[in-house]
Parts: structure tokens; C-alpha cells; sequence
């Protein structure tokens, strides 16, 4: 018994390919204009064309928020908005928030609480806890969880993504009952 | 956040790095997004892209391509297939890595025959990503479809004894004693099936390597995402005839891996392919549903049979494990032999087979074998203590291990006995009612409380380093290894400081990168132990260096003084017997003028220590669930993880690994599972919305607590690693709560709300 499968497009009338047009850009305070093709997401136009390769790519479906930026100061999924439909938008992302020599408070707390491991998802989650916190609507723990629950972190650092988003949150007020590190010293060998 | 100081490798001072908890050295970079992965590197000249064209059928072979169409695109430079591959090495061994099981590895693109689903089957190269991903959607190709198998519950009569093949797979233990009359015998017993399906890695960086052609012959710059740069390029050089230095391959930062990267994987195959037929920089990246037609932790059955006598001592112990394998590949896991060293009986049955699959191979992935192993183990082990009539944890205690039985050999260090207890104390085990369903919270959701334990290896790879101290007193190390999250970069930077007694800010560790000195690939928790013990030694030759210069400088302080009574503290060379007897190491760089000082270090595996002896690292997870019964939703609400690991190089880089491994626990017993459709033979949530993994919300309060050994048998410097242990007993830990939360024992994981309503 013989069965053919033909792989195709699900739509037989794909569209054509479109020239690349020009497109400006506000990102990080900066006008850049590109050539891109109209259905170039803001993720590719940032990570292929500006450079910035700090927003990252995590799923490119909405799923992750590795992705995340801030539009005028709101978090979005830049792998979901096509990158023509943010001219005339401010842009900013994880480069525009501080630098290695001179990092924003968010981004000396992640480091400080080691909130991250191996650092893929934290432009994204540290995006998204800046805009959580220009939202002005989340105080306590449980909110927080909730709230920056749109980001994925594969290794697990979230317990450590709470106390760094809250210490910047209630400008180092606020002590989370998040876990703690106790050591036991070792004891002297013995004789085997 | 409390922590002691461990004992450094040279002597105890304040000035000491090594046990602090000191902030990623690669923090800054990774936080302000400067921290370049794979496909994140600017090449030389255009940059064209690759996107992968994935079967959709299980099993078949490729009649038609219909390339034509597509390369009629304007900026579509070609369509790469089984078609057009160039001729490449023929035999199976160069395509064998490092870390490759027994059998015949994959070779993308080789042949028409499609023996997986979303085998990769097609890589379209364009001007532009856009215009490549486009291409790719619209590429016909036509496969005649033949009758899968991907079944392993109706392919149990096909299993066979897993062969030898793979690197570090055991076989099972030796039976002992009458394991059926035993079982027979005893007055508590319990028997059970346990059942988890795939489960893929997943981490949050898609596969991707860029190749920069630098135009000049075969030359390429290859930054590839990887666990291991040196393992990857072994694999490329050998399939394409290239020399070591034409294949270099660059893997500054990886963005998660959990094993995923152990293997080279397709991408790094395609894009560089693509590279040297093209003579082109190329990028290939996977998208997230290709990242699901790679390696996973194999659906794997279990059965177990245990037995204990009136006391509460077990009499039988009986593990049994099928795991599921591809037709071209034998992939094994050591999934039974935990429940031979963690535990002992006079009676004993062990046996791990595999079954052949129209799928993928498996890969290992984070604590390959023993995360699977070790939730039946300790399910089964909850399940006789109630049978027996003790406490979950009384009954642990009582059927300790202070030898490995598995080979009889002594350990190392066990402080297991240590994590039970302070875990214990610190949960509060204590107040806990023994009979299930008896606890509930003010809100009345019935609170549940369960322990399990873990035990992992620790062991040594063969790695190198290189020291290089400069006249202006700047050290820089450098070795071939990985940092995929576990701290590598930090925790190396300590090492060395600490070794020559330089401020951090003085030290620089370099890594991923085949010009530097070999490494393993990062898994197995051997990373910190290996690496770092080449790095010790590395800087110690440095320092033996400093100290020939340093006594011929006049009038001496340290004249005829040997290496082993000198310590370096401080920026200073001084004798152990007379600190006032010191030299700073920046007068005898100046003094020599000596522009700098290099040294290699290497370590590996002690051979004679390892036939004498057991070397493992174990936890004991403590566990509390709130499950609703009206709606059957389970939550993690407190976790106490206790591990015992040897020496903690940095506490705060090693409780990230814990409570990420904590993470992975809670992950594999809630909610991590691949439907396999068997009529199609595909993953069907091959995505990261349907594919779940926790996401902050789910995940509460995690103490961790290092019971620290003094072990200079296991690891020259004391460390056994944590990557792997923090995940152990979590996920059994968490079903036992469930039981005694609801007197409901699931052995099918993930527990879903449908296990339990």
C-alpha cells in the first residue's frame, strides 16, 4: 500500500513576496530607518537590522515573553507587532535601560539576586518588570507573581526574579518570604 | 541570606573567594543585553539566512522536492536536500560526537528516507530571514508515507537488554538473592507500574549558529550554540575534512541547554554546509516547534517491587525500566542502578530495556535516568512506609546506605543522614500528621506533606586550562567550557583568584572557544570539579613560576623555600610558617621583567579512586502541596531542598542551580509532557503554549540548604557539582504529598488535574 502526502502551504494563494520599503524607528531614543519587508516583525527589525540584539527570541509566537519591549513605555511582545506599525512610537529596549558600566536599578537587583542563569529570558523579564512597575498596579508578592508570569524563565530563577523585581519595586522596602540559603559547614573526614 | 565560608583549597582566611557569594562575573553583560549568543554575532560581508524545512510524516521517503518554484524567488539562493548535499565523510564515525550512543548517528539531509517526524528534510538559504521563511512555507515536497510505529505501551514485546555503547551508561546491578521468594515471604510489600512520557529540554534559546566565511579558503568563524564548542567542532571537522583550526567554534554565552546541547545538533550541520557551499556567512536558527524534533527525556515504563520485614527493613528491591529509543540509535540512561545504591536488601532484581521507535533519539537531559529513576524509586519507597507502618522518613533512616551496595565500595562522603535532618528541622516535618488527608489550611484545601531523596554521581572529565599572568599583575584564564547558567564563569574567576590570591577584579576566565584548552562538554555536574581543578592547576604552575622569580630577586625573603610552604594571599607570595616573609607579586613581575607568565593546567578522573571507591552526591527534598479537591489543582506551596555536593564554590550561583533544578521537580511532576499522536506520529504541542513548564506564578517559597562534605577523594578540589541533584526527589516528594494530602496514589506522571479528580 502506497500513500502520498504532498507538503504545501496551507493556502494555495500565498502571498507574493513585497518589496522592502522604508521604515523609521524610535528606538532607544535614536530615529534609525531600515529597509524591511512590511511583514518584518519588531523583534527581527530590532534583532536583524538595528543590532539590538539584546530583545531575544524565545518562541516568536507570543508564548514566552523573552521578546518583551516597552512602547511608550508599555511592555509588548515585539515578536508579535509588525515593526512598520511602530513608527512614531517610542521604542525601548534592554540597551536603552542601562549599560554594562552603568546598569538601571532593575538591572543591578537581577544581578545582585542572581535572577537569572543563563540569561536568555532576562532582557525580557527585566522589559517586562519595568513596565510592571510604570503600570503602578502591582504591590504585593502574589500580584507580582501574576503579573510577570507572561515571561517564561526555562532555568527557574523566578523565586530570585520576585525579590529583584520587589527590593526595585518598594525602593528596597520590601523583604520577600521567598526561601532561604543555609549552609552547614562540613565536618572534619573520617577515617576511611 | 546566611552562609558560611567552606574551607578554601590553601588555607582559611578572609580574604578568601571561594565559598562567597559572589555575583556572576558575566552579570553586567547579561542584564543590558550586551551578552552575544549564537545568533547574535555580526559576520563579515552580507549575512544570507537558512530556514529548515521539517517532514511532516512519521515515516516515508521523499519522492519529490519542488525546488524550482521557490528558487524562482528573487533572493532565494538555494534550496538545500538530499538532492544537491555535497559528498561528505561516509563512514558512521565521523558523525559520532563526544556524547553519541551506541548505533548509526543522523546525517541531516543524507537521504530521501524520513525516519522521524519534523526530520529536518530541506534548508532554504536567502538574502533576507523574511524571505527564507517565506520560501521555506511555500516549498511542495511530495513523500510516499509508509506505516509508522511510535507506540511504546504495544511494542513491550519487541524490548531488549539496553547494550553498552554510550559513554558512562551502566548496565543494571547483579541480581541477589531469591528476589521472587522474598517477595513472596515478607509481611509488607508494594508493587507498582510508573509511567512518564517524553519530555524535551527546551531551553528558552532556540538552536542556532551563525558561520562568518572570513573569504580566505576554508576559514570560518563558527558561533554556534552548544554545551560543548570542543564537541561540536571534533564533529564538524570530521564530516566536512576540515582541520581543527578551519572548523573554530565560538560559544561565549548559551542560553540554556539541560543536555539539549550536549550533542552537535542539525543546525550547526546545515548552516555550515551551507557556509562552504555557498562561500557565504550564513545564520540558521530553529523555531520552537524544530526545537521539539531534537533530543528528549524518552517516555520510559517502570516497574517496581519492594518488600520490607516486620522492623521496617527492606528484604526486596526490584526495579524494572523500558525506555523508548529510534530505529538508528541506542540511547541509554542509567534509570535503575539509584535504586541500588541508595538503598539495600539481601534480595534483588534490577533490569533496564529498550525498545526501537519511529522517533528521534532520546537525550539525556538534566539528571538524565535518575530523574526518571528516582520518582518510581522513592514513590515506591513512600508507598511501603505507610505499608510498614512507619513514617516516610523514620523508614529512610532506617534502610540507610553507608556503603554503596551496588558494588560494594565505600563513599566518599554521604551526608544524606545530614540533609534528612536539617531539611526535617527546617520544614518542620515534625508537625506533621501521618495519616493522609488530615491536614488542611485555613482556606480547607487539604495540605499535603512528602519527602524523597536523590543521588547523582561525581564525577571527573578530562579537562584543560591555560593561565596567563601579565606584567601589569592582570590574570586571565582560559579553557574551552561552557556556561549555560550554572555559574561557570564565576565560579572559574574564583578559583583562580583565590589560587595566586588576587582580587577578583585582577582575574579573568574566558570560555567557549576551540582555541582555547580542551574541555568536556558541560553536563553531569562535572563542570565545576573538572574544569575547576585544571584551573587550580594552571594558576599553581603560574605560582610556581612566580616563586623561581621571586627567589632570585636579592636578598630574598622566600630563598630556599619550597612550592608547598608558600601561600598566596593578598597579591603577596608569603610563607606559611612566617607571613612577614612576603613578596608582592607585582615587585617580582617588575623585578624579573618579564612581560608575562604562562602555564597550562590539566585534570582528570583518579583511576585507582574510582575502582575503590563510591562517589556520589545526594538531597532530600521536602515537599508541601495544597490540592483543591473540587477543582483537582495541585500547588507547591513550600519546598525544602537539602543537598549534600562537597565543597560550595560560590552559595549563591549554587542555590540558583538547586532552586532551578527545584523548578525542574516541581516541572516533571506537574506538568511537563509531549503528546505523542500515535496515528500521526508527531508531537502535537510542539510549542511553548501548550507545552507547559511552570512560569513565576507557580513557583513559592524554596529553602535550600548545603550540608557541606569535605571530599578530596571524589574531586582534587573537593566540589562534586550540583547541575543535576537539586532536581532529584523532587518530583516523588511531590506525588507522596499528593498522597497524603489525598490518600491518592498517582504513578503516572504529570499530575494532571484528570489523575486526581
Amino acid at each position: 500500500m502506497s500513500l502520498t502526502f504532498i507538503q504545501e502551504p496551507l493556502d494555495k494563494t500565498a502571498p507574493r513576496v513585497v518589496p522592502a520599503q522604508s521604515v523609521t524607528l524610535h528606538v532607544n531614543g535614536q530615529a534609525r530607518t531600515i529597509q524591511i519587508a512590511p511583514w518584518t516583525s519588531l523583534l527581527d527589525a530590532l534583532r536583524e537590522y538595528l543590532d539590538l540584539t539584546g530583545t531575544k527570541k524565545g518562541c516568536d509566537h507570543g508564548q514566552c515573553g523573552a521578546c518583551t519591549v516597552l512602547v511608550d513605555g508599555k511592555r509588548i511582545n515585539s515578536c508579535l507587532a509588525l515593526a512598520t506599525v511602530y513608527q512614531g512610537k517610542q521604542i525601548q529596549t534592554i540597551e536603552g535601560l542601562g549599560t554594562e558600566d552603568n546598569l538601571s536599578p532593575l538591572q543591578q537587583a537581577f544581578v545582585d539576586h542572581d535572577a537569572f542563569q543563563c540569561g536568555y529570558c532576562t532582557p525580557g523579564q527585566i522589559c517586562s518588570a519595568q513596565g510592571l512597575i510604570n503600570e503602578g498596579r502591582c504591590k504585593t508578592v502574589d500580584e507580582v507573581r501574576e503579573h510577570m508570569s507572561g515571561n517564561l524563565c526555562r532555568c527557574g530563577a523566578y523565586t530570585n526574579i520576585l525579590s529583584a523585581v520587589m527590593e526595585v519595586l518598594h525602593d528596597g522596602e520590601a523583604v520577600v518570604d521567598n526561601g532561604v540559603l543555609i549552609t552547614i559547614p562540613a565536618q572534619p573526614t573520617k577515617a576511611l | 541570606m546566611s552562609q558560611t565560608i567552606a574551607t578554601p583549597p590553601t588555607v582559611r582566611l578572609d580574604s578568601d573567594v571561594i565559598g562567597k557569594p559572589i555575583n556572576r562575573t558575566e552579570g553586567p553583560a547579561k542584564v543590558s543585553g550586551a551578552a552575544k549568543y549564537a545568533a547574535e554575532f555580526d559576520v563579515t560581508g552580507p549575512l544570507w539566512y537558512g530556514y529548515i524545512v521539517s517532514s511532516p510524516v512519521a515515516k516515508g521517503k521523499i519522492t519529490k522536492i519542488h525546488a524550482e518554484e521557490v528558487l524562482a524567488i528573487p533572493g532565494v539562493q538555494r534550496v538545500f536536500s538530499h538532492e544537491n548535499v555535497p559528498s561528505l565523510a561516509w563512514f558512521d564515525r565521523a558523525y559520532k560526537d563526544d556524547v553519541a550512543p551506541g548505533g548509526s548517528p543522523f546525517r541531516p539531509l543524507h537521504e530521501p528516507e524520513i525516519m522521524f517526524s519534523q526530520q529536518p528534510v530541506a534548508l532554504v538559504v536567502a538574502e533576507t530571514f523574511e524571505l527564507a521563511r517565506y520560501a521555506a512555507s511555500v516549498l511542495r515536497i511530495e513523500y510516499d508515507v509508509e506505516k509508522h510505529n511510535t507506540d511504546l505501551e504495544s511494542s513491550i514485546g519487541e524490548a531488549f537488554d539496553a547494550p553498552k555503547g554510550k559513554t558512562g551508561f551502566l548496565p543494571p546491578p547483579k541480581p541477589k538473592g531469591d528476589m521472587n521468594k522474598a517477595f513472596a515471604d515478607a509481611p509488607h510489600k508494594v508493587a507498582g507500574e510508573y509511567i512518564h512520557r517524553a519530555q524535551h529540554h527546551n531551553p528558552m534559546e532556540m538552536f542556532a549558529t551563525t558561520v562568518d566565511w572570513l573569504g580566505d579558503g576554508k576559514k570560518m568563524k563558527i558561533y554556534d550554540k552548544t554545551q560543548g564548542a570542543p564537541n561540536v567542532q571534533q564533529y564538524i571537522a570530521k564530516i566536512f575534512g576540515l582541520s581543527k583550526d578551519e572548523a573554530r567554534i565560538i560559544s561565549k554565552y548559551t542560553g540554556g541547554g539541560f543536555g539539549a546541547g550536549l550533542r552537535p545538533q542539525y543546525q550547526v550541520f546545515l548552516a555550515v554546509m551551507a557556509a562552504l557551499e555557498l562561500e557565504h556567512s550564513i545564520r540558521v536558527v530553529m523555531n520552537r516547534s524544530q526545537m521539539f524534533s531534537m533530543g528528549y527525556r524518552p517516555h520510559t515504563l517502570q516497574k517496581l517491587r519492594l518488600a520490607a520485614d516486620d522492623l521496617g527493613h527492606l528484604q526486596a528491591i526490584e526495579h524494572k525500566a523500558l525506555a523508548e529509543t529510534s530505529q538508528f540509535e541506542n540511547e541509554t540512561e542509567t534509570v535503575v542502578n539509584w535504586s541500588a545504591i541508595l538503598y539495600d536488601a539481601p534480595n534483588t532484581n534490577f533490569d533496564y530495556q529498550l525498545t526501537k521507535l519511529d522517533l528521534n533519539t532520546p537525550a539525556d537531559m538534566r539528571a538524565p535516568g535518575a530523574a526518571t529513576g528516582s520518582f518510581a524509586l522513592e514513590s515506591a519507597i513512600d508507598e511501603l512506609s505507610y505499608e510498614a507502618g512507619k513514617d516516610p522518613l523514620e523508614f529512610r533512616l532506617l534502610n540507610y546506605t553507608y556503603e554503596d551496595p551496588s558494588e560494594n565500595k565505600p563513599f566518599t562522603s554521604k551526608r544524606l543522614d545530614d540533609c534528612y535532618h536539617e531539611g526535617a528541622a527546617r520544614f518542620g516535618w515534625e508537625k506533621r500528621n501521618p495519616a493522609p488527608r488530615s491536614m488542611r489550611d485555613e482556606k480547607g484545601l487539604l495540605v499535603g506533606w512528602g519527602v524523597a531523596a536523590g543521588c547523582w554521581d561525581a564525577s571527573t572529565q578530562k579537562a584543560a586550562a591555560k593561565a596567563v599572568l601579565t606584567a601589569d599583575g592582570h590574570l586571565t584564564v582560559s579553557s574551552a567550557t561552557n556556561d549555560q547558567g550554572a555559574g561557570t564563569y564565576v565560579i572559574m574567576t574564583q578559583m583562580a583568584a583565590q589560587t595566586l590570591g588576587l582580587p577578583m577584579s585582577q582575574v579573568t576566565f574566558n570560555l567557549g572557544d576551540t582555541d582555547m584548552p580542551a574541555a568536556p562538554v558541560q553536563g553531569g555536574s562535572w563542570t565545576a570539579n573538572s574544569v575547576g581543578a585544571a584551573v587550580k592547576n594552571a594558576c599553581q604552575e603560574i605560582g610556581k613560576k612566580l616563586l623561581k622569580l621571586a627567589q632570585k630577586m636579592d636578598d630574598s625573603p622566600l630563598a630556599g623555600v619550597d612550592f608547598e610552604d608558600v601561600q598566596f594571599v593578598d597579591g603577596h607570595l608569603r610563607t606559611n610558617e612566617d607571613i612577614t616573609r612576603s613578596v608582592a607579586i607585582a615587585d617580582v613581575l617588575a623585578a624579573s621583567g618579564e612581560a608575562k607568565l604562562e602555564a597550562d593546567g590539566k585534570a582528570g578522573p583518579n583511576p585507582l579512586n574510582m575502582l575503590k571507591y563510591s562517589m556520589h552526591s545526594h538531597n532530600a527534598a521536602f515537599v508541601e502541596v495544597k490540592v483543591d479537591e473540587d477543582l483537582g489543582t495541585i500547588h507547591v506551596t513550600r519546598v525544602v531542598n537539602a543537598v549534600a555536593a562537597g565543597r560550595i564554590m560560590n552559595p549563591k550561583t549554587a542555590r540558583s542551580q538547586v532552586l532551578g533544578g527545584t523548578v525542574w521537580g516541581v516541572s516533571m511532576a506537574l506538568m511537563e509532557e509531549t503528546y505523542l499522536n500515535k496515528d500521526l506520529g508527531r508531537y502535537v504541542n510542539h510549542n511553548y503554549a501548550e507545552y507547559h513548564i511552570p512560569t513565576n506564578a507557580d513557583i513559592h517559597k524554596i529553602d535550600v540548604i548545603f550540608v557541606e562534605e569535605e571530599d578530596d577523594i571524589a574531586s582534587s578540589i573537593g566540589v562534586k557539582g550540583v547541575g543535576e541533584i537539586g532536581m532529584l526527589g523532587v518530583a516523588a516528594a511531590i506525588a507522596n504529598a499528593v498522597y497524603h494530602a489525598t490518600g491518592k496514589r498517582v504513578r503516572e506522571l504529570p499530575l494532571t488535574i484528570d489523575k486526581l479528580l
